[in-house]
């Protein structure tokens, strides 16, 4: 018999993790399916880890909305599920007197979509906070809400919340199809067989229009990928504190010079549509595009001291802004459509989607109960999630009594990023198991750092055969077919 | 093994830099040398390094490196060096306290009175070149495939690429060949080989490994795994040169594109580091800008033998003794005045011993409770009595004073604290 579900969420992005997060409020079961052999894979794996204020959007858009709704949401949402966050605020960076109409725009917008707490600084004001800075600055916008924050962790730690209050997750699940019966939707196909459920969301990211066509919905939205490449530095090397973005331009918010929550400096993306959703490659001509925007801002930044590259893709989308008299073309979708029942569908969600995503969930929330769901909250609902010791965050004096309490903190498997044989275990055993490197990498953040994990890899390979009882040769990067070994060498022969 | 609160010379990295300073701290007086491996053996990168051609300069012989190591690590031994494994170093002070963290002794602070940082470098990886491309799992620098072949007994390799032409990516174009992948060539940016010649010979030519200079990798492909790497020829200033592309289907590209000197450690310590060579700046004593701080090896700069990486290491070594040992020999001209019996204080809390050659020397102390009667101020090391002084009484309220005379200077000279009671007459 197959399982029957109240709610089924299709793909393990931000998105999804925090709509699971918010219906494991109420009573039901449910169940998160992502094709990849981790939560957070796609659109949430690779992007500029911003919460942004909402002076971008176009005002009157779903866009604008969400991102000026989400961003009062995140301290809150940090306090529950304990992640990193930190409201550093962001700058829009003129250069030279032309841009600065454009900030002035800006702060119109901004303060249209009600984005509190901004400021016009002069080019002097802006030289004076960030030394590295363009010299020929005329002017910034300060928007004192702008936030960063560790994208994976916040998916993480989403799912992990999910998890604990009854969430079942299974990866490695990809969507096949619906199950209908009439216009309702009874359930899901996929490759590890069929599932029942009373609504289905379509958090698919990248793919949402496919799923979405296959039940029938909005037969013309498409989502274009869009690609950014980026740059990020040796903290040891280069340090810049705040955010800066330059002017937008008709590509998007532009290519901005910013810093992690683990001090790394990162540049980049720029915007180019490509064909294939999975190409995640750099190009040359991308790197030296995001590389000479970067140096527009801050023209000091040596890229020798770049210690990694990657791209991400955006699911760009083709919908119109419902918004009478708002003339925008991809606007999210955050809907029950009505021509099939059982369906939240969720699509386009590019930047600001990672800003928007918990106001999204709670809309998908309220969304449900107009539809007439009864959502009753579980008495024993628990909104935190518990943080895991970070050793290389500490104090000397807290390091020494994690290690006194469990040794296996005591060894470091990361030299760079001082990442810990306890930390990883405890990641490879918690409630949504990191069972590959990459997974142990994007919850650590090890293998990151300036040797990009030339002295961890075979100690971490040992320690997942171990913890997870599989051969050395099963340990793969990021799901099957991405294994780091072949075979044993050869055996001596006496 | 107990850790000690401070040693005379603690060298971080048990590679053959690391062993020989230990070797000759030693030798050259050193009390307590500790040396500290983040590995789970002595040796650092030789223990993986096990083609030959290792000592031929210094030993005159032609041997493997662990054999090579293992020479060493026997002195160092016998030499009663003590060692820490699984164990890394994570931060040292200008003043040389150093935080190391292993599950065995867990986190803990050491003393030293010198430091030899012994760190050796670490490989440049892809990003530092920018190979544009997907990321794949089978980019690899040729040492970590070096590690899991030669260590862990794993093939992290079928069908290869090499970047570059290292030492390290030659050798392991022989070592991959002997356990049955194939090497398809070996590719080098610049118009001439980066690594030793010999290599060249033994490792490729040998083995019919073709190696293509004035070229290298465009494009990396393949979503999991590496599916193919595009390889270019490039003109003398490394610009592509169009139609030279060519896709080579494999599934690892080996990185051997240059080593670094690892010196994070020695940032942290207020080390100054020459942006040529990535390495601390250092004088003819192999002594950094932080005095009792010595660097020696690849940590200073990418050595071509490790013969020469050892001999650096035995002068390093021994100047950091040296330094220990003048700092050990000021620390004990100094001994502790102690409050002994009715004594709440004396100033002052510690004395040069060589002061009291030159000069007499005041004490003065307070008392715990009165005593109205005569007594006797007496100064002893617990042993002998050095110097008494009669009073009347003694109050808390009135300070009491005695003169340390240049004469006790012999009797003081010999003591390790001096203890002062005020015992009835």
């Amino acid at each position: 018999m197959q399982e029957q579900y109240d709610y089924i969420i299709i793909g393990g992005g931000v998105v999804g993790c925090m709509v699971a997060r918010w219906l494991s409020r109420y009573e039901g079961k449910i169940l998160l399916i992502d094709k990849a052999a981790d939560i957070g894979m796609g659109v949430s794996s690779a992007n500029t880890a911003i919460v942004h204020a909402g002076y971008d959007p176009l005002p009157g858009t779903l866009k604008a909305y969400m991102n000026v709704k989400a961003n009062s949401m995140w301290d809150q949402l940090a306090g529950e599920l304990n992640f990193p966050f930190e409201r550093r605020g962001d700058y829009v960076v003129a250069i030279g007197d032309d841009e600065l109409p454009i900030v002035d725009k800006l702060m119109q917008q901004g303060k249209q979509n009600g984005v509190p707490g901004m400021v016009m600084l002069s080019g002097a004001e802006v030289r004076r906070r960030e030394k590295n800075i363009n010299p020929e600055v005329s002017g910034a916008l300060w928007a004192s809400t702008g936030g960063i924050c560790d994208p994976f962790q916040v998916t993480i730690a989403a799912a992990e919340n999910a998890v604990m209050n009854g969430v079942t997750i299974l990866l490695d699940t990809a969507f096949e199809d619906f199950i209908m019966e009439g216009k309702r939707i009874i359930g899901i196909k996929t490759n590890r067989g069929d599932f029942l459920s009373r609504w289905v969301v379509n958090s698919a990211g990248l793919y949402s229009d496919e799923v979405m066509h296959k039940a029938g919905i909005r037969p013309e939205f498409k989502i274009t990928p869009r690609k950014g490449e980026y740059f990020i530095f040796d903290r040891a090397e280069i340090t810049i504190d705040n955010v800066l973005f330059p002017v937008p331009s008709a590509k998007g918010k532009g290519i901005l010079v910013t810093t992690t929550l683990h001090e790394n400096t990162i540049i980049g993306p720029n915007a180019n549509e490509i064909e294939d959703k999975e190409d995640t490659s750099t190009t040359k001509e991308g790197l030296d595009e995001v590389a000479a925007g970067a140096l527009k801002l801050v023209p000091t930044l040596n890229l020798r001291y770049s210690i990694a590259n990657f791209a991400g893709i955006r699911p760009t989308g083709n919908a119109p802004c419902k918004t009478p008299g708002i003339n925008y073309k991809s606007d999210f979708i955050i809907e029950i459509p009505e021509e099939v029942e059982g369906f939240v569908n969720l699509g386009g969600i590019e930047s600001p989607g990672l800003t928007s995503a918990p106001a999204i969930a709670a809309e998908v929330v309220d969304m449900l109960r107009d539809a007439g769901e009864k959502l009753i909250e579980k008495k024993e609902w628990d909104p935190i999630r518990p943080a895991r010791p970070r050793f290389r965050n500490m104090s000397h004096k807290d390091r020494q009594l994690l290690v006194n309490m469990d040794p296996r903190y005591g060894q470091v498997i990361c030299r760079c990023e001082n990442i810990t044989e306890g930390e990883i275990i405890a990641e490879i055993h918690s409630p949504v198991p990191a069972r590959t490197y990459d997974a142990i990498k994007r919850r650590t953040w090890l293998g990151t750092g300036r040797c990009q994990g030339g002295f961890d890899m075979p100690r971490v390979v040992n320690i997942l055969s171990r913890e997870l009882g599989i051969s050395p040769l099963e340990v793969t990067k990021r799901g099957k077919g991405s294994e780091f070994l072949f075979r044993e060498t050869k055996e001596v022969e006496e | 093994m107990a850790l000690k609160n401070i040693y005379d010379v603690v060298v971080v990295g048990s590679g053959p830099g690391g062993v020989a300073a230990a070797i000759e701290a030693k030798k050259n007086g050193a009390d307590d040398v500790l040396i500290i491996e983040r590995d789970y053996e002595l040796g650092g990168i030789l223990v993986q390094c096990i083609h030959n051609g290792f000592g031929l300069e210094l030993l005159k012989e032609d041997l493997p490196g662990p054999a090579y190591a293992q020479r060493f690590i026997e002195e160092m031994l016998s030499l009663g060096v003590e060692y820490l494994l699984n164990t890394m170093v994570l931060d040292i002070t200008p003043n040389r306290h150093l935080f190391v963290s292993s599950r065995e002794h867990g986190y803990v602070e050491i003393e030293a009175r010198a430091i030899v940082l012994a760190m050796g470098c670490r490989e440049r990886t892809r990003p530092q070149i920018r190979i544009p491309g997907m990321r794949p799992n089978g980019v690899f620098t040729a040492g970590t495939a070096q590690r899991w072949v030669n260590v862990e007994g794993y093939m992290p390799a079928k069908d290869v690429v090499i970047l570059g032409s290292g030492d390290i990516g030659m050798i392991m174009a022989r070592r991959l060949t002997f356990e049955g992948a194939k090497v398809e060539r070996v590719l080098e940016i610049q118009s001439y080989l980066s690594g030793l010649s010999r290599n060249l010979v033994q490792c490729l030519q040998d083995y019919n490994i073709p190696l293509q200079l004035n070229h290298t990798v465009k494009r990396i492909m393949g979503k999991n795994r590496v599916e193919a790497v595009e390889a270019v020829q490039v003109d003398d200033k490394w610009n592509f040169i169009p139609g030279t592309e060519e896709i080579i289907p494999c599934d690892t590209l080996l990185l051997s594109v240059g080593l670094i000197p690892e010196n994070e450690l020695s940032r942290k310590a207020g080390v100054k580091l020459d942006p040529i060579t990535g390495g601390p700046y250092v004088d003819e004593t192999f002594q950094t800008n932080v005095p009792g701080i010595f660097a020696a090896g690849n940590v200073v700069h990418v050595y071509d033998l490790v013969d020469w990486v050892s001999e650096a290491g035995f002068e390093a070594g021994k100047r950091a003794a040296q330094y220990a040992i003048s700092l050990r020999n000021a620390e004990s001209r100094y001994i502790p005045l102690k409050a002994g019996k009715n004594v709440r204080y004396v100033v002052p809390h510690k004395l040069d011993k060589s002061t009291l050659a030159q000069e007499d020397i005041r004490l003065q102390m307070r008392v715990t409770r009165p005593i109205e009667q005569p007594v006797w101020i007496e100064v002893h090391d617990g042993e002998n009595l050095i110097t008494r002084k009669p009073e009347k009484y003694v109050r808390p309220g009135e300070m009491v004073t005695v003169i340390l005379k240049t004469k006790n200077y012999t009797d003081v000279s010999k003591a390790n604290s001096l203890t002062i009671d005020i015992n009835p007459r």
